[in-house]
């Protein structure tokens, strides 16, 4: 049963001075022109009336990471015996993530299932992930460029958050989804939120109705893209203004693929994980020279092919991508998947594929 | 929860010039439960590290019913694999794996097996081709066809002598281009097709390369009458993490880490990109 809890809006400060004592807590601050999530302290007030500019996946899953640190021991009778010694990097320390967007949350979702519902689960990921509240505000307003409610999604969408906060006129409405978020609604802070629930319903039907709608995700929309895949004068047109920078690959929730480094200072040093992007030329290119991506269009078809036909036919349906609208918004040359997506729909329509 | 990036310690205990370019290590794991208990599929691959410069993925060559001292041959072409030409016996480098699906075994027993390998591509198939070997009358025709650019190029060159005399194999190879002492067959693999005798019914063909070299081959297998899928081969994909994560060797919705890198050609051509 979901716990409310009623907060005024003057005690909101309150709330994350207490939320920050017991744990690492992340909220979006104002840095400059952007919004970024940052550790919160009492320096800091957060910034909650539009979406962060990144999102809260480098939190669970950090840009970079050292995965294992490495020393090489000479034996001290033998110069020419030498013996390593390896120690795994895994502390994790508990975590709020406070004002999240639901697209936000939606994303580790679809870290999920290759991260951790696997026979093979990611340890960094998964500690962190299991170690994270994410306590999510329902979308006061659509954003520019965003599109939630095409892929599934809805500006107040409960999925992967534990808790959904709904702004009100003088306060907000907590709501806990998980156990997780009905710990964290046990502060004395809260008041009785029943009374809300109502306005914060209309709120959210309110907002979903202005939310922008370019395409309809339907059954056969996985069909129609993988269709598309031989027809490289599509793709080629799709991908002309693209330059492969990459940015909508650092920007997205969903997007998850990395590489791995090794750094060396004398005689140790550190294998690190960072993010990677199929946008870039090297992502695919081997040792030999070989390089099967080796075109952007080639790259920009497997960037959307993954989102809405590749992951969709592994993991039942499900669509790699949130609709946060990121990619779209601060894309340099205005590249827009929305608007590539809803245009295989139309061209597999009008081609009868 | 084991930690699959953590690799396990392993010695280099022997060290074979094979080519001018190209070493095979012997290697044996440091830890010696992880030893006692390592096994592979023929076909499978390790990412072995050389800690602080990186990690790469490597077919395993050996003999899988030989899994406490394992092998790899290695062509040095990149910062990984000119690291790995650096180290002496004794030193260690990283081992993680083994990944991938591996070449079918049990299934295709009662079959005639041909080989067609290109230069390094001959390793990845040794460790399918001595298995067999030692379960040699179980399998019906086995043929290896071995190509490589230059008489310097070719790999296990001693094996290679023991495979031409032996009565149960029937053993073929020639190279782009020849030089003074060579006397045999000059041309790229699909050259000595036609002098082979290959046999097209019951036989399954495992081919292993150069992408290029493949796709001749499997061009060339398929005028024969090969079915698509009796016909198997390896991808070649840059991988990171072996475990279907990182996002480098995914094709459409297949990961070669994961469900290769051994494909049959019927599910290349199911693939959404053109892979060979």
């Amino acid at each position: 049963m979901a716990k409310l809890g009623y907060l005024p809006k003057e005690k909101l400060t309150a709330l994350l001075e207490a939320l920050s004592k017991e744990q690492r807590l992340f909220v979006p601050c104002q840095a400059g022109d952007a919004v970024l999530f940052q550790q919160y302290d009492a320096t800091k007030t957060p910034c909650l009336d539009r979406p962060a500019t990144t999102p809260p996946k480098g939190i669970i899953f950090p840009q970079d990471d050292t995965l294992f640190t490495f020393t090489y021991h000479k034996d001290a009778e033998d110069l020419k015996k030498v013996s390593v010694e390896l120690k795994e990097n895994l502390d994790v320390a508990p975590t709020i993530i406070f004002g999240a967007r639901p697209c936000d949350a939606k994303g580790f979702l679809i870290y999920d299932r290759p991260y951790t519902e696997t026979d093979t689960p990611d340890p960094y990921y998964k500690k962190r992930r299991d170690m994270t509240a994410i306590m999510t505000l329902a979308c006061p307003a659509p954003s520019p460029g965003c599109f939630c409610t095409s892929v599934g999604g809805d500006p107040a969408d409960k999925d992967g958050s534990d808790v959904l906060i709904t702004q009100l006129e003088s306060g907000y409405l907590f709501e806990s989804i998980t156990e997780k978020g009905e710990t964290i609604l046990q502060n004395s802070l809260f008041e009785e939120g029943s009374s809300y629930q109502e306005q914060a319903q209309r709120t959210h039907e309110a907002v979903a109705e202005l939310v922008r709608k370019p395409f309809q995700v339907t059954e056969e929309l996985t069909q129609k893209v993988l269709s598309l895949f031989e027809n490289d004068s599509f793709w080629e047109e799709e991908a002309n203004k693209c330059i492969s920078c990459g940015a909508c690959t650092y920007l997205c929730p969903t997007c998850y693929c990395f590489n791995i480094t090794d750094e060396q200072a004398g005689s140790s040093g550190e294998r690190i994980r960072t993010w990677d992007a199929c946008m870039f030329y090297h992502f695919t290119l081997e040792a030999s020279g070989h390089n099967p991506r080796a075109l952007k269009h080639q790259r920009l078809k497997n960037r959307v092919g993954h989102k809405f036909s590749y992951y969709p036919q592994k993991y039942d349906g499900a669509i790699a991508c949130c609709g946060c609208g990121r990619c779209v918004r601060y894309c340099p040359v205005s590249v827009d998947i929305s608007e590539i997506v809803a245009h295989a729909q139309e061209y597999t329509n009008d081609h009868g594929e | 929860m084991t930690n699959i990036y953590l690799p396990h310690l392993a010695r280099i205990i022997t060290i074979q010039d094979d080519t001018y370019d190209t070493k095979t290590f012997g290697l044996e794991l440091v830890d010696a439960e992880a030893r006692n208990t390592f096994r592979f599929r023929p076909g499978q691959f390790l990412e072995i590290a050389v800690l602080g410069v990186g990690e790469a993925p490597f077919g395993l060559a050996s003999n899988p019913n030989h899994p406490e001292a394992f092998f790899v041959t290695i062509r040095a072409v990149g910062s990984v694999t000119d690291a790995l030409h650096k180290l002496s016996p004794g030193d260690i480098v990283g081992v993680r794996g083994p990944f991938g699906n591996g070449f079918p075994f049990d299934e295709i027993k009662g079959k005639n097996v041909l080989f067609v390998a290109g230069g390094i591509g001959l390793p990845p198939l040794r460790s399918l081709i001595e298995p067999m070997l030692d379960a040699r009358s179980e399998f019906g025709d086995v043929q290896i066809l071995y190509g490589a650019r230059s008489p310097a190029d070719l790999v296990y060159k001693n094996r290679l002598k023991e495979w031409e005399t032996m009565q149960d194999v029937r053993f073929m190879m020639t190279v782009d281009v020849g030089d003074s002492g060579w006397s045999g067959n000059v041309g790229v693999v699909t050259t000595i097709f036609p002098k082979a005798d290959i046999i097209v019914d019951n036989t399954v063909a495992f081919v292993c390369g150069p992408p290029i070299m493949i796709r001749f081959a499997i061009m060339e297998l398929l005028r024969l009458g090969f079915a698509p899928a009796n016909i198997i081969s390896t991808l070649e994909r840059y991988m990171k993490c072996g475990v279907g994560k990182c996002g480098h060797c995914a094709i459409g919705h297949k990961y070669v880490c994961l469900d290769g890198p051994v494909f049959s050609y019927r599910e290349m051509m199911k693939l959404p990109e053109r892979v060979v």
